[in-house]
């Protein structure tokens, strides 16, 4: 692990064994975030880019098996568990949710849960904790910010309150930032103030984030790069810009090819044919194949590694180019 | 002889009466207020102004896009129109005939059908998805049998192959295959007006444009009008002919798709605008275009309600409230940067007579 590589995951996979039959969620992912860059894990419903994130923090229920190797600013995240997974939990990563009426406490003033944050991870007294979480209310920019320290959930809008989050998941300067789709639920008004709020406190922070997004326009605007999830693979890898202007694996094709910002003036849609497979009976090969129009023999045996396209953009597919 | 003048015109198929330049639906003075809780005693009593005062038009045959933050009114809107809830003011005409006057809401209902968000919600869990279709159609007095095979008809135009689908419950059927039940359902009585409450914003992209072509060629075949609710300009801007933008209860502006998209006159639409994240990570966003959320429609500001996040604001607009003013044909906006005259530094000289 070189020095400034903050997270490293290697060849993770993660299975639910919710009844009888189990279902591989996250198959094989390797990724690396460094210091300071933002990530988007972009990928539909059940591609298995949250259940990568949550792995960070072990968020998941009991009986989930995990395998591989996850490193997060030096901690083997494998190996923790109990009080040294809590101690990590909120103070080296964060997480911001999509719907903050779901993660706050409703019974707890907004105040009270970030205070409550700190105290659990600092030798502080509640008065300086106060004060830190009005100064970090005041830095997410939330107007009056005494008076809506004071406010339960139920008192705020899903803006101000995803601004809380925020504020809450920076509260103990953690390293990592983790963002489960944290604007899907909000106005296009408001996704845009949010966005360049995650945008400026990162900076600001120098803290790597891990985004995670079904939505092509959003990573855009807040990524430096863009790993592209289908069926429980990372199946495109690299910059930004790369992936947009010059994508190569055919379901970032279709993706960017489906966009309805495209369609001016025609009458149709180009879609891809088809929906993702069932994740408990996995097409052998490349779980894009069934809906490829490139696809041939070798594409339904062999599942495609990740290769170099360039020195930063690796793509999983036999056929790229 | 003399024939009887006041002969009904009720040979003619119900939104076939008032000819093709008739608008299907026209909405006046539209007002729906929600009592907030609170005896009133002592304190004056609250309400929500979820939609205060909206007129528009459906002409036949469009697609009538509306366009807005949440809380803005455009589902209450929808619900108004479906008749789900009854409105505090203002009329609702079908084809130029007053609906639960001259024309019965059970007529009315079988003209207008609607699909919703969430498309598991909306669909029985104990029915199986061909009787969900065929049960409008039998409570309307269809026979059983032709009820059925109607749906299993609709199935098979929605691109769900009925040999394998029709005995499928909704919960072993996926997002996409879901809201194209519902669609199917809201088909099986032949309305002539389907409203689309935000029916493809829970599904993933390619599903959605998958969707969003179904819909189209629905639309061609039977001859639909539609009313498309969604908060997704990009979507708005490929399906719908005209466009309306509403804010806080009110309508903003409204027009034509290249009059709101091309020549956007009302500064919320811009922002509105702007506020769709860029394609291009060279080209994105420094600024965001409005701050802070809508304001509270329990208590909404005086004068034109978007006074309080508009970069044009000047002390005229806390004071006169802007109605919808004609910019072209196609095209009118609420703001008062266009009402000649108005006071705003902005406004167009007033024409001399």
């Amino acid at each position: 692990m070189t020095e400034e590589t903050m997270i490293d995951i290697r060849n993770l996979s993660v299975t639910f064994r919710p009844g009888r039959k189990p279902v591989k969620a996250v198959n094989g992912v390797s990724l690396s975030v460094k210091a300071g860059e933002v990530v988007a894990l972009l990928g539909e419903s059940g591609s298995g880019k949250s259940v990568t994130m949550r792995s960070l923090l072990k968020l998941h229920p009991k009986g989930t098996l995990i395998e591989g190797a996850i490193d997060v600013a030096g901690h083997d995240v494998m190996q923790l568990s109990g009080r040294a997974l809590s101690d990590m939990r909120g103070a080296t990563v964060s997480m911001v949710f999509q719907e903050p009426r779901l993660a706050l406490d409703p019974v707890y003033t907004l105040g009270q849960q970030i205070e409550e944050t700190i105290m659990r991870h600092e030798k502080i007294s509640r008065s300086a904790a106060a004060a830190r979480a009005l100064a970090l209310f005041e830095k997410v920019r939330i107007p009056s910010p005494e008076r809506r320290l004071k406010n339960y959930p139920h008192e705020m809008s899903g803006g101000m309150l995803q601004r809380s989050m925020i504020a809450m998941a920076l509260a103990c300067n953690p390293k990592v930032l983790l963002a489960d789709e944290p604007t899907t639920a909000l106005d296009a008004t408001v996704q845009i103030q949010i966005l360049l709020l995650i945008r400026e406190l990162q900076k600001e922070y120098g803290l790597s984030v891990i985004f995670v997004t079904h939505d092509i326009g959003v990573a855009a605007e807040v990524a430096d790069r863009i790993a592209v999830m289908y069926a429980g693979r990372i199946v495109e890898e690299g910059p930004a810009v790369e992936i947009i202007r010059n994508p190569k694996h055919p379901y970032t094709k279709g993706l960017l090819g489906a966009r309805v910002e495209l369609a001016h003036g025609r009458d149709r849609l180009i879609t891809i044919p088809g929906a993702p497979p069932d994740l408990t009976a996995m097409p052998p090969g490349c779980a894009f194949a069934p809906r490829c129009p490139q696809a041939t023999d070798i594409c339904r045996v062999d599942v495609p590694a990740l290769t170099a396209a360039s020195v930063d953009h690796s793509v999983g597919c036999v056929h790229y180019g | 002889m003399i024939s009887v003048v006041e002969q009904p015109s009720s040979d003619l198929a119900v939104g076939e009466r008032g000819g093709p330049a008739q608008p299907l639906i026209s909405v006046r003075g539209l007002v729906k207020h929600f009592p907030v809780k609170g005896t009133g005693f002592l304190k004056p009593k609250k309400v929500v102004r979820a939609v205060d005062g909206v007129d528009f038009d459906i002409l036949k045959g469009e697609t009538l896009g509306v366009v807005g933050e949440s809380g803005c009114g455009k589902s209450t809107t929808a619900r108004l129109l479906m008749q789900l809830m009854s409105a505090n003011e203002g009329d609702i005409l079908f084809d130029g005939e007053k609906v639960g006057g001259a024309l019965p809401l059970a007529d009315y209902r079988r003209q207008v059908q609607m699909v919703f968000q969430d498309s598991y919600a909306s669909l029985n869990p104990r029915l199986t998805i061909e009787e969900t279709i065929a049960f409008a159609p039998k409570v309307h007095g269809v026979p059983a049998q032709t009820a059925m095979a109607r749906a299993h008809d609709l199935l098979h135009r929605v691109g769900l192959e009925p040999s394998r689908f029709a005995g499928r419950y909704p919960h072993e059927l996926s997002g996409g295959q879901r809201q194209r039940v519902n669609i199917a359902r809201a088909l099986a009585l032949e309305p002539r007006l389907v409203i689309l409450d935000e029916a493809v914003s829970a599904l993933d992209k390619s599903v959605e444009a998958q969707v969003l072509n179904l819909l189209l060629d629905l639309k061609r075949d039977f001859g639909l009008t539609y009313l498309f609710i969604s908060h997704d300009l990009n979507v708005v801007r490929f399906m719908c002919e005209r466009v309306m933008v509403m804010y806080l209860g009110k309508v903003a502006e409204i027009g034509s798709r290249y009059a709101i998209f091309e020549e956007t006159r009302h500064p919320y639409s811009s922002a509105l605008l702007a506020s769709m994240p860029k394609m291009d990570p060279s080209e994105r966003t420094l600024e965001p275009p409005l701050s802070g959320d809508p304001p509270n429609p329990i208590d909404p500001p005086p004068g034109c309600r978007f006074h309080t996040r508009c970069a044009f604001a000047e002390p005229v607009c806390s004071e006169k409230t802007p109605g919808l003013a004609t910019v072209s044909a196609a095209h009118s906006a609420a703001c008062l940067m266009s009402v000649p005259g108005s006071g705003h530094s902005r406004a167009p000289v007033m024409a001399e007579a």
